[in-house]
């Protein structure tokens, strides 16, 4: 569970999240990335070892670069954490909707 | 696929939004919230106790699939028929602490009606760590249904 409860750690962060959605498109060097924020390159550098750590984020060497692309998996995961949530809720509101259909051709 | 249950949870904030709009008449949406033999069978839990009034209690008692029991239990705030219900709410035995609910019931139609569930927790942590409670059960469930939500997206 500790690993689950950094992904959610970063992507709580707004520079993070940006860095996540800039790289969504196409894979970029660090330098890359770091071009698109006035943040201080080692903060830029510091947000993409996080979101490497949570495996956000996965590493390529392409030459002498290492390029950042996106995890599409674990996005799915960290994506997909609130809807076992919203299918409780869900399948009690659907149960609720039955119950009271059928209730009120009782009453009737 | 529809979502007709939706929740908003906004990042850095110690609040949740659950909406949902029934078929349903408002009359019936609010009665299956006050009726203590019909909330338990939608919220597949035990009413031990509920006072549907302004300064009344409620006590919830639930069993889990090995048999433990695990209470529920809040204090009504507000109770305005067909309208809305201000409560708490709170695990017993657990270190969520108490959050405060607001359920607003509204017509749309006269065959349809929507309820907005308004809770606001102690803080963003502890209302992160409530909304994962289910992502953590599937994981601890071998069988449970977030398997099949995971399998039906591969």
């Amino acid at each position: 569970m500790n690993l689950r409860r950094d992904v959610f750690q970063a992507i709580a962060d707004p520079t993070r999240r940006a860095i996540l959605l800039l790289v969504a498109s196409q894979s970029m060097s660090a330098g890359a990335i770091a071009s698109n924020f006035d943040t201080a390159r080692p903060t830029v550098s510091k947000h993409l070892q996080i979101l490497t750590e949570c495996e956000l984020l996965k590493q390529e060497q392409s030459g002498r670069e290492i390029y950042y692309l996106i995890n599409a998996k674990k996005m799915k995961e960290v994506a997909d954490f609130i809807e076992p949530f919203r299918k409780m809720w869900d399948d009690r509101f659907n149960k609720l909707e039955t119950i009271m259909k059928k209730y009120s051709r009782q009453s009737r | 696929m529809e979502q007709k249950t939706k929740i908003n949870a906004e990042d850095g904030k110690q609040e949740l939004v659950i909406t949902r709009e029934f078929d349903l008449p408002l009359e019936l949406l609010f009665k299956a919230h006050v009726e203590p033999d019909i909330i338990e069978q939608w919220m597949g839990t035990k009413v031990l106790k509920l006072e549907n009034k302004k300064h009344g209690s409620y006590q919830f008692e639930t069993t889990d699939p090995k048999g433990n029991k695990h209470g529920f239990n809040g204090t009504i705030h507000e109770f305005v028929p067909n309208q809305k219900i201000t409560r708490t709410f709170e695990m017993e035995n657990t270190p969520f602490g108490v959050q405060l609910e607001f359920l607003e019931f509204e017509r749309l139609t006269d065959d349809t009606s929507k309820i907005n569930i308004h809770t606001i927790f102690k803080s963003v942590a502890l209302r992160d760590q409530i909304l994962k409670l289910p992502f953590a059960q599937g994981i601890n469930m071998a069988h449970n249904r977030i398997q099949n939500i995971v399998s039906k997206l591969k």
